[in-house]
């Protein structure tokens, strides 16, 4: 409709006339910071800076004992104490590996599962109910099993990671399956793709975003199984370093590991799953949903 | 009428010798484009091919009856009927993406058992693949025919500039407008040299003029390559102006209620008169299915409504 009038055409209501529209669309030059990004960094600033504010003022005023309370700088005394002697970057090396490995195979297991449960009427009606109940089991309950099963090993901790994320990875796999347009199929089998090329070139991608948010899902639960395995099992790690500050009732190790944990996981669900969204979206033409 | 035919066809015959060969050069549009006469040879052909299934509420529903339907090579061939008598499940069917409850499909004398690139289906909208590019669209049925890259490559160019949209192979489908992308499908299609095109409502979706452009288009794509194209659609105008022959089907149970030929010069036009008169006469005959269709429409909504 627009054409008619001589406007410039968005990509939607274009018309059948060919416009260039790589050309047409792209802005000419991108400010460094859009307003609004520059307002919600300044309101981040002013909150957080409040917020260390107060705690430095109640740590100050001594209403708790500073080894119930210790005070923003000794925590920050703790963090750095960490990091120099490398015990914390041990332990975030190693916690990390943990993650990757045990999240690793629950993804390629429960993208497995996930299919072969949507796509089998038997698999369906049996294993499917059994997947979501067992997501009611806290992961934290497998950890007495894990133990009698592997010891307190690599196995063991694994194990718990794995528990912790598959099932998120498959429901959410199946549902995409489920989910997913019958089209892609329908168009995928009449261009002559069949069997694995037919699931690896059509049904994954196509179900890649009904899939990423059990994705992400899945990486949280195996985060927090992770950590609460460490903390039983006492090795090397993150969990470890946490009960190490309870042993020795060292208040600032405690609260600086948190804050370690908290910025290990905001950063990957930042940097990964935030662009894997991103990417989705503006590849796929979606709505930005967050 | 039968003068005007002549005439354009001996203007057609003049042209034929004046067409440059089809290679990949940038296609001129030649004023009137020559229009072979469909072969004799059968092509596609559905003996008393029936499918009847069960519903929710378990009863057996019949929803095509005996078809029988012969498609020569090179014709093009509409089927118009109500919506639900079943004409988009008839192509599903020749693509062998659903099996019949009995009967048999052939094609070129052999019975079709599985989905293959010599049947290629478009559909109504989003049958494209939203996370490959337009020029990846194209090249997906070739690279699964295993053919080497560097032909997939040139023929996905040749397939795009065909459909005039050679520009955008590195856009997404989802920046390009309707009209756009049905003719990126139609590129797609084309693209693995099917023998038969299968077209379900490819155009419903669209605006009038954009509509107008792809039948030129489509009409002239098909004179050039010589396919077999099936079109379903529920608009007889639309029927009358691409189709060799007109098959009309009734309402539930789908049945081939009657065949039209339509034997008006090429290139045909939506307004013209001849285009009109004959749609009517098929019109007429369609109506009383869309009054079955509809009163079947109301039945179900008023058994809701209790």
């Amino acid at each position: 409709m627009a054409s008619k009038t001589g406007v410039v055409l968005s990509p939607s209501t274009t018309g059948s006339a060919p416009v260039p529209l790589a050309v047409a669309e792209r802005p000419r030059r991108a400010p460094f910071m859009r307003k609004a990004t520059l307002r919600k960094v300044g309101y981040q600033v002013i909150f957080y800076s409040a917020l260390l504010g107060v705690w430095a003022l109640v740590a100050r005023l001594h209403v708790w004992p500073a080894y119930l309370f210790p005070a923003p700088w000794s925590v920050a005394d703790a963090l750095w104490a960490g990091i120099k002697d490398h015990s914390f970057l041990i332990a975030i090396a190693v916690t990390m590996k943990r993650m990757l490995i045990g999240y690793g195979i629950s993804v390629v297991l429960g993208m497995i599962l996930g299919v072969a449960v949507a796509g089998n009427r038997f698999l369906e009606e049996t294993v499917g109910p059994l997947l979501v109940s067992l997501q009611s089991l806290p992961s934290i309950c497998w950890v007495p099993l894990a133990i009698l099963w592997f010891g307190l090993t690599e196995k063991a901790i694994l194990f718990v990671v794995l528990m912790g994320c598959i099932l998120s990875v498959t429901i959410a796999m199946e549902d995409g399956r489920r989910q997913m347009p019958r089209i892609y199929t329908m168009a995928g089998r009449n261009l002559g793709a069949s069997g694995f090329r037919l699931f690896w070139y059509v049904m994954l991608p196509a179900s890649l975003p009904y899939i990423v948010s059990g994705l992400k899902q899945g990486w949280a639960f195996g985060w927090r199984s992770l950590i609460q395995a460490e903390m039983n099992f006492l090795t090397l790690g993150l969990g470890q370093q946490l009960m190490m500050g309870r042993d020795l009732n060292d208040m600032s190790a405690v609260i600086s590991v948190m804050l370690l944990i908290i910025a290990l996981g905001y950063v990957v669900n930042r940097v990964v799953f935030r662009t894997m969204e991103r990417a989705l979206q503006t590849r796929w033409g979606l709505a930005p949903t967050v | 009428m039968r003068a005007q035919s002549q005439i354009s066809n001996s203007l057609a015959e003049r042209f034929v010798d004046q067409r440059k060969p089809a290679h990949g050069v940038a296609f001129s549009r030649p004023a009137i484009l020559s229009f072979r006469q469909a072969s004799g040879i059968p092509k596609v052909r559905l003996e008393d091919v029936s499918l009847s299934y069960r519903t929710d509420n378990g009863s057996r529903l019949l929803a095509l009856d005996r078809i029988n339907l012969q498609v020569r090579a090179g014709e093009f061939l509409c089927i118009v009927g109500p919506s639900g008598c079943g004409k988009s499940t008839l192509l599903h069917l020749i693509a062998a993406l659903q099996r019949p409850t009995s009967g048999t499909i052939q094609v070129d004398d052999k019975e079709v058992v599985g989905a293959g690139t010599d049947r290629i289906l478009i559909f109504q909208e989003h049958g494209l693949f939203p996370w490959l590019t337009v020029g990846q669209n194209v090249e997906f049925g070739m690279k699964m025919k295993g053919l080497p890259r560097a032909e997939r490559k040139e023929k996905t160019r040749y397939y795009l500039r065909l459909v005039h949209l050679l520009q955008f192979e590195n856009s997404r489908p989802h920046q390009l407008s309707g009209g756009m992308r049905q003719r990126v499908a139609l590129a797609r299609a084309l693209a693995t040299e099917p023998d038969v095109l299968l077209m379900d409502e490819p155009f419903a979706a669209l605006d009038a003029q954009t509509r107008d452009m792809l039948h030129d288009e489509l009409e002239k794509i098909w004179a050039e390559t010589g396919r077999t194209i099936i079109f379903v659609t529920h608009n007889v105008r639309e029927a009358v102006r691409l189709g060799d022959r007109v098959a009309l089907m009734s309402f539930r149970p789908g049945r081939v209620k009657q065949e039209f030929v339509v034997d008006l010069p090429r290139p045909r036009h939506l307004e013209e008169v001849e285009v009109a008169r004959t749609a009517r006469e098929i019109l007429d005959s369609l109506r009383e299915e869309i009054n079955k269709s509809l009163e079947a429409e109301y039945a179900a909504e008023g058994s809701h409504g209790l």
